[in-house]
């Protein structure tokens, strides 16, 4: 070591190791190498069913850890099982002491859990211990509070049941506590799997719920690799599958869970913005693309990758941005001065090392700081590219290393194309100290999370998750625990009987129409589309029959032009969504009012559908009962204020979709076509609905008091047809957000398998047949929920 | 710190006047206290577009300011080091009414020998044993403080114009300045008009703070801006660059009088100020934090700022002091654990 003299000239922070020797102990006692934990124990690993754990840092083995064959998920699945019962029926106040037990044995571990996250991860000792393990550990009070609470709070619901949890390298425990305590808060059981680089804090917590004296089977833990995540995905016993990770895996189990009936939560890749405005603090807003994109090396989901610099004052800000880059010090995470530790694994540095080579390539402008890296060990320095456009390779792939690339804009409505120009839509971070700008950014920003002046925030109280290809489902806030909840009448709904999907004709109907000698007048039914009636692209017509069979009239036969006619239209109709909620309220009694006013005519169709008339009456009754529920709804599902960090507005806002797809069922063909479309437009979607195939006249009948009812063109669009061609065509769109079907358990698997080509939201009925009459069934909160997405905007205050 | 024999730099923006007032002062200056030549900031004309669009983002600053004491840590040799390093910036200081000659004795015998031999000699300094930066005190006792530390080398500031509040009229601000110069100060704490700020009176504290900067003549002026009564970080920016527009050669932040003192957020905005100021001009200006910082953990917190935020030559006396009477006796203590690995106790080591 230099002596005091020396320093003394240079100044220099030296060497400030945080001690290891308790994880090393740990590590050796366990050299033998770690089993699973199944049914609260740890089972013994099994030779040649094994691999190895490595320190990125060091380069070298730590651990050996078990890979997790089918029979092992079998067993853990299992374990879930048998302990489903017991721990759902525990009440919420002994869920909660045990929650509570798990945040304060995590404390009590805090240092240890530290030490062990940074020599198995590869992030400097700053951030496990002033970041990762204090969010941790509030996450599971957080979560003791929503066990407490749960009863009165989610009246009616039921926990999901078991639970596949499968979660990434990047926040190992973190990842898991998201994932662990809403899950145990609401009652269910657990299998999870942590990453295969990553796996030895979620072993250790193991350790911690045996410790906590955890029921046994209540958490089970089973490392190994994609194999095993995918052996847990498939598992029949698995009731919900939750997963963080990147966007082509999150893509392939929305295709593996398909028609599984499998609750599903992604929380997916991101190339989040970063928008500067020139009114903004640029100095804060410098240290604020250090925490965005050289936090945790850059391998952050949410990280604000992607800087958009207002023009004026980009070359001062990327100037201030190189001068920070040059103090940031790159080494052995469990250095106590390090900002960026190693990167997770060679793999990961192998491909941010082509991604970079492949930015200069295409002619974007790198910057590194002259920064000092470790000769041995996966390191990768700060990096900064300019001169990026969005055609830039750089500037679409998520980089997930400690690149940052920059851009410029012009104006605020530049920024927001800018930012809105990815398939993701994670996070935003928009830096500005006018509070009009910042505000109308968020609100225009298309991502799950968005940070105004600040950036990387967590609290258990907030949600997060993403828009768009970065998944869907929320984790933390009421919002969060919802995805681990159903509505209890939801799980005892009878089965649909599988019916083959009807095939329309196009063929003039062969009954004889008897040349009546006072011929009415021929109505023809046509396609709904852009506020006005379209003549289908195909040219067909199809013909609707009674009960008996007989002809009642035609109407057009959509194909998939006019589903992306469809589509175009409610696309253009974005003013919905703006408007005022009063607006829409009023727009959706006038359609009740008019609705009511036809009634008669409206029974009539029923009636000659082969419904009673007690029955016909009380549809259309129902219908306009349940416009008049939505409309009382518009201005009142509110968000809410998240209680997260002190002199901070944490804003849950419920922000429709935009164009949804709606596909209607057979049954009740008024009641179903108004239960679906009313929830969806109150909350300010645009609608493309698909109307029962077998008594699509009534909708047709609808679009008439639509046009008398003020409903702006666009916002619904109505496409008769053959319900699984025009189904398949929305679930594949990638202008349609989400979709709900309702239909058979067939129809149900290809919309969520298809819905996998831009990761929509999907509710689908499971081919299980619900009662549209019924309140508690054909409408409520569940509907509203299913039609917004909960956008989190942080807001720090103060001067 | 040394004084100026040579003529101010001028760029001729600065009140013409100012020649002829650094001269008189210059001609009645001790010959003791002339040092070598060293370049000063020589200020620039009143800039208002330098900060009138500034914005501070306090959650954004604070954040930051946060972490600077956990992101950098510095141990063993390294650590003592930089505690050494801290007790050769600090101003050690008294502004009590009850100050009296035997007390400032007092003071600057602790500033010429703030650590005991054996600490020294342990710590491998026995031919070069640190001195602190400066001995502060007002002007009625610079004479006792000049008179105990001659030879020393170790300059005596002297707060000025009306300290605390600054709410003298400007001709005794001045004269108490060019009063305390005469007594030998090389240093001169003056504090600004607060009010100036607070009513945006950009011009008015241009022109006060050159009209001190020119009565200091070569002794060096600290301007106090009173950031605890500034209230607004945009308010402590737009103060430090007047006052570096207006020639300080060091921007400090308060007098230890206000109920908010030397806060994290507070120094790392003039120290943006500063950055700033130093990149449109190519100047170097102090910063001294004062009142409020009191351990040896401060020390090294406030220390770490500079190294991250403008780097090594802000590490030296020169343009980096700390305003402080306790945070010696700390430094005394951290440093003999060092040497001995024991908790020390401060009966041992010299009060000041």
């Amino acid at each position: 070591m230099p002596q005091i003299k020396e320093i003394l000239e240079t100044m220099d922070y030296g060497p400030a190791p945080e001690a290891a020797d308790h994880v090393r102990e740990w590590l050796k006692a366990h050299a033998a190498g770690f089993g699973h934990f199944i049914d609260g124990r740890f089972t013994t690993p099994v030779a040649d069913q094994t691999f190895e754990v490595r320190d990125p840092a060091r380069d070298e083995t730590i651990a050996t850890v078990s890979q997790g064959s089918s029979q092992d998920v079998d067993a853990a699945v299992e374990a879930a099982r048998a302990a489903l019962a017991g721990w759902s029926a525990t009440p919420g106040h002994i869920r909660a002491r045990h929650l509570y037990a798990l945040a304060r044995h995590i404390q009590k571990r805090e240092r240890f859990l530290s030490v062990l996250e940074s020599i198995d991860n590869g992030k400097p000792i700053r951030e496990s211990r002033d970041i990762d393990i204090p969010l941790v550990a509030r996450h599971f009070y957080h979560h003791a509070g929503w066990a407490e609470l749960i009863a009165s709070e989610f009246p009616d619901h039921a926990p999901v049941g078991v639970c596949g949890q499968i979660i990434p390298w990047n926040f190992p425990l973190l990842m898991l506590a998201w994932k662990i305590a809403p899950a145990l808060a609401a009652g269910n059981t657990v299998v999870l799997k942590p990453a295969e680089f990553t796996p030895l804090t979620a072993l250790a917590f193991a350790e911690v719920c045996r410790e906590a004296g955890l029921p046994r089977g209540v958490v089970n833990i089973v490392t190994g690799d994609g194999a095993t995540g995918a052996a847990l995905v498939k598992h029949p016993g698995i009731d919900k599958v939750a997963f963080t990770g990147s966007t082509d895996v999150g893509r392939l189990i929305r295709e593996q869970t398909a028609g599984s009936g499998k609750k599903l939560s992604l929380e997916l890749g991101g190339k989040s913005p970063f928008i500067v405005f020139e009114d903004a603090d640029l100095d804060g807003a410098v240290e604020g693309v250090v925490d965005a994109i050289w936090f945790n090396q850059g391998q952050v989901c949410c990280a604000g990758s992607r800087l958009l610099v207002q023009e004026g004052v980009a070359a001062r800000f990327h100037a201030k941005l190189k001068r920070r880059m040059a103090t940031l010090r790159v080494g052995d995470p469990l250095d106590k001065s390090v900002d960026v530790g190693a990167i997770v694994a060679p793999v990961q540095l192998q491909r941010i090392r082509e991604l970079v080579a492949k930015g200069e390539q295409e002619g974007a402008t790198l910057f590194q700081a002259d920064t000092a890296l470790p000769q041995n060990g996966c390191f990768f320095p700060p990096t900064l590219f300019t001169d990026v456009a969005p055609a830039s390779t750089i500037a679409e792939v998520e980089i997930f290393g400690p690149v940052a690339v920059s851009m410029t804009f012009r104006t605020p409505d530049e920024a927001v194309a800018l930012a809105n120009n990815t398939r993701y839509g994670l996070a935003a971070s928009i830096w500005s100290e006018n509070i009009n700008l910042a505000l109308d950014t968020a609100a225009k920003v298309k991502a799950g999370v968005v940070w105004v002046n600040s950036t990387n925030m967590f609290d258990a109280a907030a949600g997060f998750g993403g828009y768009k290809e970065s998944g869907f489902g929320r984790e933390g806030g009421r919002e969060g625990l919802a995805e681990y909840l159903v509505p209890a009448w939801l799980k005892s709904l009878p089965k649909a009987e599988d019916v083959p999907a009807l095939t329309l004709s196009a063929l003039p109907a062969e009954t004889d129409a008897g040349g009546a000698a006072t011929l009415t007048i021929d109505r023809t039914a046509k396609l709904y589309i852009g506020g006005k009636q379209t003549r289908p692209d195909s040219g067909y017509s199809t013909t609707v029959r009674d009960a008996a069979g007989a002809p009642l009239g035609q109407v057009g036969l959509g194909n998939r032009k006019d589903i992306r006619n469809a589509v175009e239209a409610a696309a253009k109709a974005g003013a919905w969504g703006a408007a005022t909620a009063h607006n829409r309220a009023q727009v959706l009694y006038y359609v009740a009012e008019n609705l009511h006013a036809r009634a008669p005519e409206f029974a009539q169709r029923l009636l000659a559908t082969g419904a009673s008339p007690e029955r016909a009456e009380r549809e259309v009754a129902a219908a306009v009962e349940r416009t008049f529920f939505y409309a009382a709804w518009a201005d009142k599902y509110d968000g809410q204020v998240h209680a997260t960090r002190s002199r901070h507005v944490t804003l849950a806002m419920h922000e429709p979709w935009g164009v949804m797809g709606l596909v209607c069922p057979d049954e009740a063909p008024l009641l179903g076509f108004v239960s679906l479309l009313m929830p969806a437009i109150a909350m300010g979607n645009r609608a493309v609905i698909v109307p029962s195939v077998v008594q699509p006249l009534l909708a047709t009948e609808f679009y008439q008091v639509l046009d008398t009812s003020d409903v702006p063109a666009g916002v619904v669009n109505i496409v008769t047809g053959e319900r699984e061609p025009l189904a398949r065509t929305l679930a594949e769109h990638h202008d349609v957000a989400a979709l709900w079907y309702v239909g058979s358990r067939q129809g149900c698997a290809a919309v969520e398998k298809a819905s996998a080509a831009n990761l929509k939201g999907t509710w689908v009925s499971d081919g299980r047949v619900r009662d549209w009459f019924s309140a508690e069934q054909g409408q409520g909160r569940e509907y509203l929920r299913h039609a917004t997405q909960v956008k989190n905007i942080w807001v720090p205050y103060g001067e | 710190m040394t004084q100026d024999s040579s003529p101010i730099q001028q760029d001729g923006t600065r009140p013409s006047r100012a020649k002829t007032a650094l001269q008189t002062v210059k001609s009645v200056l001790p010959k003791a206290l002339v040092g070598p030549s060293e370049h000063r900031n020589p200020g620039t004309a009143l800039k208002p577009e330098w900060f009138d669009t500034i914005q501070v983002n306090l959650s954004a600053i604070e954040r930051r300011a946060a972490t600077m004491g956990t992101r950098r840590s510095v141990k063993k040799n390294y650590q003592a080091a930089w505690l050494v390093k801290a007790i050769t910036c600090i101003d050690l200081t008294t502004l009590a009414g009850d100050d009296t000659p035997g007390r400032v004795h007092r003071l600057a015998m602790k500033a010429r020998r703030p650590l005991r031999d054996d600490l020294v000699e342990a710590l491998g300094l026995g031919d070069a044993p640190p001195k602190v930066g400066a001995v502060c005190v007002y002007p009625t006792m610079v004479a006792p403080a000049v008179k105990a530390l001659r030879g020393s080398g170790i300059p005596v500031a002297s707060v000025a114009t009306g300290f605390p509040a600054g709410l003298t009229p400007l001709p005794q601000r001045l004269a108490e300045i060019r009063y305390a110069v005469e007594e030998g100060a090389g240093e001169i704490d003056i504090v600004i008009t607060r009010a100036h700020v607070l009513l945006g009176e950009w011009q008015a504290l241009y022109d006060e703070v050159a009209a001190m900067r020119e009565a200091c003549g070569p002794a060096h002026l600290k301007a106090i801006l009173g950031t605890g009564d500034l209230k607004t970080l945009r308010n402590v920016y737009k103060a430090s660059m007047v006052a570096m527009q207006a020639g300080a050669d060091f921007i400090k932040t308060s007098t230890g009088k206000e109920d908010v003192n030397a806060t994290m957020p507070v120094s790392l905005t003039m120290i943006r100020a500063l950055r700033d100021y130093g990149d449109l001009t190519g100047e170097r200006v102090g910063f001294k934090p004062a009142g409020g910082l009191k351990t040896a953990k401060d020390a090294l917190n406030w220390l770490t700022l500079m190294k991250e935020e403008l780097g090594h030559p802000w590490l030296q006396p020169d343009l980096f002091r700390i305003g402080a009477s306790s945070m010696l006796a700390d430094i005394e203590r951290q440093l003999e654990h060092h040497v001995t690995g024991q908790y020390a106790s401060a009966a041992h080591h010299a009060m000041a």
